[in-house]
């Protein structure tokens, strides 16, 4: 089988210091994206366990899937859960979830607790669409907007390129400082013309490096015009799988001039977080 | 909240913004709009209140320009039936 150099790594993890059977709360949210799906497991609020897989072609199963792997080796079952939300694209095929919501309002609460009460801004790059979303100090939404009409600045489109240039989609965002100097950004980010465009630029004698910057680039160009519109208010941070390229991470706050914020969780879970947290809050209003 | 419901391409920015703050979920818009792009839902952008706000249908939102193109067919600035149906103004348009 050739290699899958689009292929980024699937993982589980686990808290060893929470004994959930101490808990009072025990929640989950599931975020279903159109490439990726996460669970995570909270005890009494505190993250004890979560998942990060690609979506299957069935998003029940892959809901499901994420879950299990969450719960793997933790002995706690289904039945322990007492609010599982479900969130993202695929959201209403989450067949035991409680409630769902909106990514949006998820990546928000997500992002509150991720990075903490400063940030106000949110940029959530997906597998398949972008959302500039703005929030107050409890990480309520005050402004959002998406952008899901084409794969431009979406971790789909990266995949793609990692595939087409034969680099492993890891080694992206650090080769793509590897250039003398800046090269201008392809002229296209749209997945079709920028594989066409990358093609002959690679023919013309361009290294692979430049290439890759030049791409970088113009997915980070892109997206900072997405930002006009709800005008970016630091703390800004950058929660999905892109979040990750610091190749496209580095150029849109440069262009930005705004303050970032790192989380020591991965970025790709702030749904599924903003999810179980918002079903910790529903399941103690429920028992009130 | 604002609400930025549509999107931007190379031809423009297409985006109809609803107010949560201001609209009050009377519906007057809902029948005014010849396309029928607009519905009242729960808040789902807030989950915890328990408020309802007028949002463009899910299969509009990628299409929206073509969709207003009823009430704006040369893009030039008209008086909305949307907007004129709103009487707290909480509906406003990018283009
Ligand atoms: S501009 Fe016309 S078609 Fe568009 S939302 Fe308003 S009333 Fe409906
Ligand atoms: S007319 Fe205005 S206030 Fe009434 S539902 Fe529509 S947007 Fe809300």
């Amino acid at each position: 089988m050739a290699k899958e150099f689009w292929r980024w790594k699937e993982y589980n993890w686990k808290n060893e210091d929470i004994s959930w059977k101490n808990g009072s709360t025990i929640s989950a949210g599931i975020d279903v994206g159109s490439v990726s799906s996460q669970a995570v497991i909270l005890v009494d609020g505190e993250l004890y366990a979560y998942s990060s897989m690609r979506t299957g072609s069935d998003s029940p199963k892959s809901a499901e899937n994420a879950m299990n792997w969450a719960l793997d080796g933790t002995e706690m079952t289904m039945q322990n859960i007492h609010y599982v939300v479900g969130t993202g694209y695929g959201r209403v095929n989450v067949p035991f979830a409680n409630k769902t919501i909106t990514e949006i309002a998820c990546h928000a609460r997500g992002a509150n607790t991720m990075y903490g009460p400063t940030v106000r801004t949110i940029l959530d790059m997906g597998g398949q669409d972008c959302k500039a979303i703005r929030c107050d100090e409890k990480g309520k939404v005050t402004n959002f907007l998406m952008n899901d009409k084409c794969a431009a600045g979406t971790g789909r489109g990266m995949e793609v390129f990692a595939d087409l240039l034969s680099v492993p989609i890891e080694d992206i965002g650090p080769l793509s400082f590897e250039v003398a100097e800046e090269p201008p950004p392809v002229s296209s980010t749209c997945v079709v013309f920028a594989k066409t465009e990358a093609t002959s630029l690679l023919r013309q004698g361009w290294p692979k490096n430049k290439v890759i910057a030049s791409y970088c680039s113009a997915m980070a160009h892109r997206v900072v015009s997405l930002l006009e519109r709800i005008s970016v208010e630091n703390d800004f941070v950058i929660t999905g799988g892109i979040g990750k390229n610091i190749g496209v991470v580095k150029r849109i706050t440069d262009e930005l001039g705004a303050n970032t914020l790192q989380s020591k969780y991965d970025t790709q879970i702030a749904g599924a977080l903003g999810a179980a947290l918002f079903g910790r809050a529903l399941a103690e209003k429920e028992r009130k | 909240m604002i609400a930025n419901f549509g999107y931007k391409d190379g031809s423009g920015e297409f985006y109809i913004a609803i107010d949560t703050d201001k609209c009050n979920g009377c519906g007057d818009c809902i029948p005014a709009c010849p396309s029928h792009i607009l519905a009242l839902r729960d808040n789902e952008f807030d989950p915890m209140a328990d408020d309802q706000m007028v949002v463009i249908l899910d299969e509009f939102r990628k299409k929206i320009k073509y969709a207003c193109a009823a009430c704006k067919p040369d893009h030039a600035v008209h008086s909305l039936p949307c907007v004129n149906a709103c009487a707290p103004v909480a509906i406003t348009h990018s283009w």
